[in-house]
């Protein structure tokens, strides 16, 4: 049987709405569409009229799962409209925030979304019927990441405590001990897990990926950098307009990302590791290189380690601004309310989240423009697909989708947030 | 032989996720609550598929889409409780600001080929279109609520979940009055509890996340929040959240223009 195609309707382990389908003709993958349906929300839509201190809170709602990434976007590129820049105990109080995001966003996805499918479960409940206690240790593992947004940030979904200009209230040296207990608590645990997924059993797909992450001169990126590539960007990210561009296409809710002139790119753990292997932990890196993960990685199905080794390096990074605290001296700086535009980018669990906005000059939102990582990634999950099935075809249509699936939530897709949702079709002829 | 456990399945319509995932950030809860029910249908955590009846449904999300309106009526049908999740669901969300806009000009706002997209005019509660047997609010929801709530489905009795405003919640922690210490403009006052006040304690004002109480004075409220120097258009805008589509926030809205 030469052609056929491979479809799933309501693809599952994904955060939101989406299908796929794929075309082979005559032994050969023809196309593939990764079909988004999330209904669209229009955030940018409804910003515009809203006061800049409104933004955030708003922003947050995009997405249940990465609030963190859509607040510190909006706030960075309002706060170089305002004139303010945010440096010492407050920059790292946001930076701690962030680890927390980490922590949350990729054990939720490692452990609850993704290893289900290289152990063979249907979700993470059957699993722990099995692996009753490591489900429990990740479990302890993931909530660490969201003690650290709840006691930073109010709540962990849509933390209230996070503003344009820093914090409501900042925490005291000894609202984060605890935390510090906690993060100890589970750093065996971190490199624990990295060393048993990385035995789990990974198809030899790899592909010439253009990696796209931020890059900064002193540490692993989270809230600033230069956008780099290993294709040779190194740009500003107020250069990120002139740099890619996007484009509506009818089987998706979610705006396709490309670099102009050059085409699809990657974004997310896979890419901010290879990039930046370097800012790593000493920890993190030994690790990394002892299951024999190189300084690059160009296999998107180990991305499941790579996000292990972010999570450790989030750990031992919380550890370090816990142990360094003093509480700043005011909880925010004030900005000068004035018409401008801002633009911004910061390493959200998925990738490069990027915000623009426009305000006059009585701090109303005018424009505004918003880039998921998702979206940005959506190109590359249908060129694996299209590259990787081809390998694939021998397999009987159920494993095939199956195994389509899985290419898929390497990228731990996050389809709320890129539409601010996924279907499989594989069609054989 | 074991008694059959209750069939759970959880649907999601527009929304960010949040409050769905609030059932897998109950990491204490989680495993205890997978022993207690039989979880059928829940795609973000499992690939089990869509078949037969559920014992209690939870919904997430508000319906925007024809195709939605549809698969709602579904859903009641296969469910025998249905309780909704968070403001989106029980009140239309942040997205049912398109209720008060051209949805022609949203659209092409955001998307170059505005043919591509289907949507409806509006953003509307799951209540607007089928019989809800309990509605959880928050934006998020409380997660130690919706532990409350789906024990309390399985186990036949009423949930307690407190009906009070905001304002009772700040009185039981011991917070002071961020409005009348502070003079910070607070929607305490006219907000249902559920989140502990979380916002007053961080010394911010309430926005309103859990939408509003039952019978509120929001006008007098409103009235004291412009002795603060708040405008009409500020007023607007501060009920016109998460929430902006529940009856007593959207009256409140409407008459500052």
């Amino acid at each position: 049987m030469a052609s056929k195609t491979i479809k799933l309707d309501y693809l599952a382990r994904v955060e939101g709405e989406g299908a796929f389908k794929v075309v082979v003709r005559d032994g050969a993958v023809k196309h593939a569409e990764l079909r988004i349906f999330e209904p669209p929300r229009f955030f940018e839509a409804f910003l515009r009229g809203r006061s800049y201190m409104e933004v955030p809170d708003i922003t947050a709602r995009i997405c249940g799962i990465c609030p963190i990434a859509y607040m510190m976007g909006s706030i960075h590129a309002l706060e170089k409209v305002l004139g303010i820049k945010i440096d010492g105990q407050l920059r790292e109080l946001r930076r701690l925030i962030y680890c927390g995001e980490w922590i949350e966003s990729h054990v939720l996805h490692v452990f609850m979304l993704h290893a289900p499918d290289f152990l063979g479960y249907d979700s993470v409940i059957q699993m722990a019927k099995d692996h009753g206690d490591l489900v429990k240790k990740a479990l302890e593992f993931k909530k660490v990441g969201n003690d650290i947004m709840t006691t930073i940030g109010g709540r962990e979904i849509h933390p209230i405590n996070v503003r344009v200009g820093g914090f409501y209230r900042v925490p005291t040296k000894r609202e984060l001990q605890p935390l510090a207990e906690k993060l100890k608590g589970v750093r065996d645990f971190a490199i624990e897990a990295i060393r048993l997924v990385a035995k789990f059993d990974f198809p030899d797909s790899e592909r010439d990926y253009e990696f796209v992450a931020l890059r900064h001169p002193s540490e692993y990126p989270l809230n600033e950098g230069r956008l780099v590539s290993n294709k040779g960007m190194d740009i500003p990210i107020e250069d990120y307009d002139a740099t890619f561009e996007e484009t509506h296409v009818e089987h998706s809710t979610a705006l396709h990302s490309h670099i102009r002139g050059r085409g699809p790119y990657f974004t997310g753990p896979l890419a901010r590791y290879s990039l930046n292997f370097d800012k790593l932990t000493p920890t993190a890196q030994q690790v990394a290189r002892e299951v024999g993960l190189g300084k690059t990685c160009n296999n998107p199905f180990k991305s499941i380690v790579v996000r292990l080794v972010e999570s450790l390096y989030a750990v031992e990074e919380a550890l370090r601004i816990i142990a360094a605290y003093e509480p700043p001296e005011k909880p925010f700086v004030e900005g000068t309310v004035r018409a401008g535009s801002g633009c911004h980018a910061t390493e959200a669990p998925r990738g490069i989240c990027y915000h623009r906005y426009t305000i006059d000059d009585a701090g109303l939102v005018t424009f505004a423009r918003i880039i998921a990582p998702t979206s940005q990634n959506q190109p590359t999950i249908e060129k694996d697909l299209t590259s990787f099935v081809g390998n694939w075809l021998d397999l009987p249509d159920k494993e095939l989708q199956y195994r389509c699936e899985q290419a898929i939530r390497n990228y731990d897709p996050c389809i709320s947030c890129s539409c601010h949702f996924l279907k499989l079709d594989v069609d054989r002829g | 032989m074991a008694a059959k456990k209750p069939r759970l399945a959880v649907w999601k319509f527009a929304s960010c996720d949040g409050c769905q995932l609030s059932l897998l950030d109950c990491e204490d809860e989680l495993l205890a609550v997978a022993g207690a029910v039989d979880i059928a249908y829940f795609p973000e955590a499992t690939r089990g598929e869509i078949s037969g009846k559920y014992d209690v449904s939870l919904v997430e999300g508000s319906v925007t889409t024809a195709h939605d309106a549809e698969r709602i009526l579904d859903v009641r049908a296969r469910s025998r409780v249905v309780i909704t999740i968070g403001a989106c669901a029980t009140a239309g969300g942040i997205q049912a600001l398109k209720n008060f806009a051209d949805v022609k000009e949203f659209t092409a706002a955001v998307y170059a080929h505005p043919e591509y997209i289907h949507t409806l005019a509006t953003s509307t509660a799951i209540s607007a279109h089928i019989k809800v047997d309990f509605e959880l609010r928050g934006c998020p929801i409380n997660k130690m609520q919706l532990v409350e709530v789906v024990s309390a489905f399985v186990a036949g009795r009423k949930p307690v979940t407190p009906a009070h405003s905001v304002c009772i919640e700040c009185k039981l922690k011991n917070n002071v009055c961020v409005m009348v210490a502070h003079a910070k403009p607070c929607l305490g006052p006219v907000t249902h509890a559920g989140c502990g006040a979380l916002c007053p304690s961080y010394d911010r004002g309430c926005y309103g996340c859990f939408g509003p109480m039952e019978t509120p004075n929001t006008v007098s409220l409103s009235r004291q929040m412009a002795h603060l120097g708040m405008s009409r258009a500020d007023l607007k805008r501060v009920y016109s959240t998460f929430n902006v589509n529940a009856e007593e926030f959207r009256k409140e809205r409407e008459r500052h223009g």
